[in-house]
Formats: structure tokens, sequence, C-alpha cells
């Protein structure tokens, strides 16, 4: 297990308080001005010393980004956002970072504006959080009120300003280019990339996007050192992280813990143990539902970081971990998060927005057992549609849950559904289409 | 995507009182110059708070208006997101999280609760006038499952018992208190946590 001291939330679960004397206890803005004079180069190798790598779902190096911010100011102002908008199921970190390390936040967002050179700061946090939203902002309050950020923030000689932008529950704005898109008072949907955001940005300037808990690590992280984070968890996968710990356990918590942790260790240790056992295992989905679930024989083993998780074919993500035990219905659980994804896309790309409701349903049938046999097939098919074809990464947050499904559990689908296909004749049609139509082509 | 229309009653006209100018005059402020349309968002929660947590047409043709964009973009704002309501609903204006991890730890029952003491369908009013319910994707309180928001504020770690005593006090008119019903701080482990004890103790 981590060592106390090791962990840069200390106030977690609100043991402090929240307000900017506790958080100065705890080390915040104590000599902001000192890393700040240590020059924008030193801060981003620091960053890239540490290995930092993008808490918000898909692991990119934090000092890699912020180094693609244009060196010099052009006519185009810079601008730091900060993406709060955490909706993946199964995820509520970013939340308690909000309502009770918010000086962590903000201290971060002095020093990554400074770093890539942004004196207006945006956080986007989801419309659901107004009442964390509000601590936020109370924090920024006392914050320009101690001049700690603000003209000449904490003395640094650098001016900044934060905001808080509201969503108003689109879960797709989580997705970089379309929370670029809600802040200019657009509908969320996604851009092309490239041009990236560093480049072109919001309004068209360059734009740096951090999750809350990257931003908020970075001031413990410069203060202690990068080899201090980098010789947490393992190469390239270094550090800590908030694992959310949710489903059928017996304590449901958030705990900040290592990376390349044994999952069985969060489980048992920090979450007490699965209901009924750990034999009553059935999956686990370890990093937000849009990560492929990874069945009971393979937690046994399962070490929680980007990389080994990428070699079991699934993914870290926001490291929401959701324990799912023998007495749910697996295929139903899936085919609630694809009604979840039917509910979110956006409806820019056909194959998302068609492909999301047809997973769905399709799923529904499939854990009523109504479903005929080809359908198992076809349902494999219809996700290989979907991802890949599609501006953001919706569509492959849409398809791998089930992909996973399919790839774990076919045997307990193809159990429940076996009734015989409606087209029994095996001609070259790549989709059921109406009966009539082929009875006449086949008469 | 989600089904969003609006209501069929719409009230003819629509402004804002004095507080709420204030309020969309110091959110314009917080955008860059010419960027006044980044506003509509919040503008738009500020008319569903003055209106009785819903937006009639006329609130987005006067938001247009105010922030100068062409009325469509509003309303395409207006629908896109699912936080507006376009409807009337209750003052007291339940949502009960049925996603997943909400699932798997008895949603079900809370949505039970829901129809027992509220109405019968979702969006739909109770018969005092006073509540209504639906159900809602992931509202990111995952380790405090199950669990539902209510107007602003979140009652987490319930059951059914629990819920209908919550509906009970709404439906009288009372706020209940928000946070966990079992009486756990936060988000930390119910029984047995291992971290942080020398602050938990100090």
């Amino acid at each position: 297990m981590l060592k106390d001291k090791d962990r840069i939330f200390q106030n977690l679960y609100n043991d402090m308080g929240s307000d900017v004397n506790s958080s100065k206890k705890r080390g915040d803005w104590v000599d902001t001005k000192n890393i700040t004079d240590k020059g924008r180069d030193w801060i981003i190798n620091e960053i890239k010393e540490s290995q930092l790598r993008g808490r918000g779902g898909a692991g990119f190096p934090t000092g890699l980004k912020w180094s693609f911010a244009p060196k010099e100011v052009g006519s185009r102002p810079h601008y730091l956002v900060i993406n709060g908008d955490e909706s993946e199921p199964g995820t509520c970190k970013d939340r308690d970072i909000l309502r009770f390390e918010p000086h962590k936040l903000i201290e971060g967002c002095l020093i990554a504006s400074y770093a890539v050179q942004a004196h207006v700061c945006y956080i986007y946090i989801r419309g659901e959080y107004f009442v964390d939203g509000q601590k936020l902002q109370a924090a920024i309050d006392e914050a320009y009120e101690k001049k700690l950020i603000g003209k000449n923030a904490s003395g640094t000689g650098w001016d900044l300003d934060i905001y808080i932008h509201y969503g108003a529950g689109a879960y797709i704005c989580g997705e970089e280019t379309a929370l670029l898109e809600s802040i200019e008072g657009k509908k969320g949907q996604p851009r092309l990339k490239p041009p990236f955001p560093a480049l072109i940005g919001l309004y068209g300037c360059p734009t740096i996007i951090n999750n809350v808990e990257t931003i908020a690590v970075v001031s413990t992280i410069l203060r202690r050192g990068g080899k201090w984070f980098a010789s947490l968890g393992r190469d390239k996968n270094t550090g800590t992280k908030i694992f959310c710990i949710s489903g059928n356990v017996n304590n449901p918590c958030n705990v900040e813990e290592e990376m390349n942790i044994p999952l069985k260790e969060l489980i048992e240790v920090h979450a007490g143990g699965v209901i009924g056992g750990w034999e009553n295992l059935q999956a686990v989905i370890p990093g937000g539902s849009s990560m492929p679930l990874i069945p009971q024989e393979k937690c046994e083993t399962l070490t929680m970081d980007f990389d080994s998780l990428m070699a079991e074919k699934s993914g870290l993500g926001t490291a929401g971990i959701v324990v799912i035990n023998k007495d749910q219905d697996i295929i139903k659980c899936m085919a609630r998060i694809a009604r979840f994804y039917k509910h979110e896309s956006c409806g820019q790309c056909t194959p998302c927005r068609e492909g999301s409701g047809w997973m769905w349903r399709m799923l529904e049938r499939m854990a009523a057992g109504e479903a005929t046999k080809d359908e198992v097939e076809m349902l494999g098919d219809v996700t290989n549609q979907i991802s890949g074809h599609t501006i953001c990464a919706f569509g492959e947050g849409s398809s791998w849950p089930v992909q996973g499904l399919l790839r774990h559990f076919k045997k307990e689908i193809e159990k429940r559904n076996n009734l015989d296909p409606i087209v029994q004749k095996k001609i070259d049609i790549p989709y059921l289409v109406d009966q009539h139509l082929l009875d006449k082509k086949n008469a | 995507m989600s089904l969003r229309r609006p209501s069929k009653d719409q009230p003819e006209n629509f402004e804002f009182n004095s507080s709420s100018l204030e309020a969309a005059k110091s959110i314009v402020a917080q955008y860059p110059e010419g960027k006044q349309q980044s506003g509509v968002m919040a503008l738009l929660y500020i008319a569903q708070r003055q209106n009785n947590n819903w937006i009639p047409l006329a609130a987005i043709k006067y938001i247009a208006k105010f922030l100068d964009m062409p009325y469509i973009k509003v309303y395409e704002v207006a629908t896109f997101y699912t936080m507006y309501n376009l409807s009337p609903v209750g003052k007291f204006f339940v949502q009960v999280c049925t996603t997943t991890p909400c699932m798997i730890r008895g949603a079900n029952k809370l949505v039970e609760a829901c129809k027992e003491k509220i109405s019968e369908n979702e969006s739909e009013l109770s018969s005092d006038k006073n509540c209504s319910w639906m159900e809602v994707e992931c509202l990111g309180a995952c380790v405090n499952a199950p669990m539902m928001q209510i107007n602003d504020d979140y009652y987490e770690d319930l059951d059914k018992e629990k819920t209908l005593k919550i509906l009970d006090k709404i439906l009288k008119g009372e706020n209940p208190k928000s946070g966990s019903y079992r009486g756990r701080v936060n988000n930390e482990p119910e029984n047995g946590r291992k971290t942080l004890m020398d602050l938990k103790n100090a």
C-alpha cells in the first residue's frame, strides 16, 4: 500500500476542510513564486521527467502536451481549459477534487497557465455538479481575495483569471473539442482533428486542455520533484491515481493509490471485498464504462495501469472500477451501458448515432433471450461498423464495452439466445432485410 | 440521442428580472469581447431558475436578442443539452440515476418508490403539481450508488425505504438533508478505512 505521506490528495475525505488556510497547512500556495521563478522550460521538463500522463482517460503525456503550445504569444491569446465534465459511468474522482481540494486545482491552474502562457483559464464543470461547482467558486473567490490569482498572482508577475463554465448534461462535452464548442456557446459536437486545439482551439486560439486531476497533481509534483513522482508506479505509468471502486463491493469508495497496484488489492483491501466473496466475482469494468470488461479469471493477477490493461485489450481510462458479481445479469448490465451511449450520442456521425441505438436494442433482446443465433455475429459486426468510423472517440467508447462482452461472454449470450434465424437459407446478404423481399427472390 | 420536445403551453412573454439581468451581465463579462455567445448556456440556466425550473420558447427568443445571436442557435443549444427543461417540471425535480453502477446496486427500487409516491410515469407532475421525477444517465456519484438528485442536491447511499422517506418530505414541501443516507462521510470506505488514518483521528 502507498504510504500516507506520498498521497497527493490528503483531504480526499475532507478530514481537514477545503478552505485556503487548511490548504496552506497541506502545503498548497506556500512557495508558488519559487516554482514559477524557475521558468517555463524547467516546469515543462520536470513534468516530462515525472512521466505524468493525462488522468482524463486517454493517458496522453502532460509535459508533451504543454510543449505543443506555441513558444511565443502571437496575435491570438493562449487559453487553458480544465475538463471537469466527469460523466463516465463509474467515475467520481473529479467531484472530490472540486469540493475538497479546490486549492490544489487552482494552484495547478496558475502554474499550468504560466507554463503555457495563458492569462485566462476556464474550468468546465458538468451541470449536475452545481453544488460542488459553487464550492470551487467560493475557493476561487477566496484566492482572488488573498491575491493568489488575479493581477500579479501570488507575486509571480503573472496575471490570471479563472472562470467556471457549467455544462448542461451532455456526456459528449467531456471530449475536448466538443468541450470547446460548448464553451463557445454551441451544441457540443466534436470537431475534426487536426487542427489540434494546442494550435487552433477555443475561439481559434491556442488552447491547452487538461483533466481536473492532472492539473491538481502538478503543484505537488513540482514541489517534490519529477523524480519522486516517477519513482512511484512503474516506467511510463508513474505516480498516484484516484481509483473509484463502485458496484458490488462491500465498501464502495474513492482511494488514492499507486499506479500498477493489483486490482485484487484495491477490491479486497480498500473496498472491503466483493459482495459474496471473491469467488462470486463475475467481471470488472476497469476504467469507466467505455473500457471493455475483464472476466474474473484475469482479475486475479491484473495490475492497474495504462499499459498492462492495454495488454488485456482494455484500458485504465478514468480508473472508475465497476465490480459486477455473479448475482447480476452481465448482458443486462452491458445493455444498460449501451442505452447510456444511445442516449448520449451527439448525433453528428451516422455510424454512432444509429449504431448506438442498434446495439442497445439488440442487447436488450439478447438479455431477454429473444435474439436469434446469427444475431450474435451481427452484433459484433455492428460494433466494427462504428468504431474507427466517427469523428471522435465516442464511437470506440460505445462499441468497446459490447466487444468486450462478446469477447468474454459469448457463450453466455449463445446459451440464452438459441432461436433459429429468420432467414434459413444462407444467401449472400450482409444484413437481415425484409422477409418478403427475400421470399420473392428465392421463389 | 434523446428526445427533446418543447411544451405545448407556452407563455407569451419572458423577460429577465433585475437580479437575473445582473447575473447575466456578469456572465457575459467573463468572456472576451465579441464572444458573448459563450454565455448562452449560463443564461439559459438563469432563465430556467427564474421561470420555475423550465425554459419557455419566449425565453429562448429573449436570450437570442440579449446575446445578439440567431434564434435557432439558442434553440439548438436549449434542445441539445438535457439539463434544460423545455416543459414544466415540479418545484421538486427528482432525477434518479439508473446507469449500470447504480443499477447493479438497486436503482430500480428507487424508481419504484418514485412511481409509488410521485406519479406512475416519468416527467409527469404529481397530483399536487409540486413534484416530478425522471430517470437520468450517470450523475457521477458512482461510489455512493444508488443515488438521486433533487433540484441541485445529491442524495446518496439510498434504498427504497430511505427514498420513500425523502419523497414523503418533499411532498410535504420540506427540504430533506442532502448527502449520504447511510451516515458515511463523503467518499471514504464505510468501515475499515485504511488510508490517511492520522488525519481521521486527528
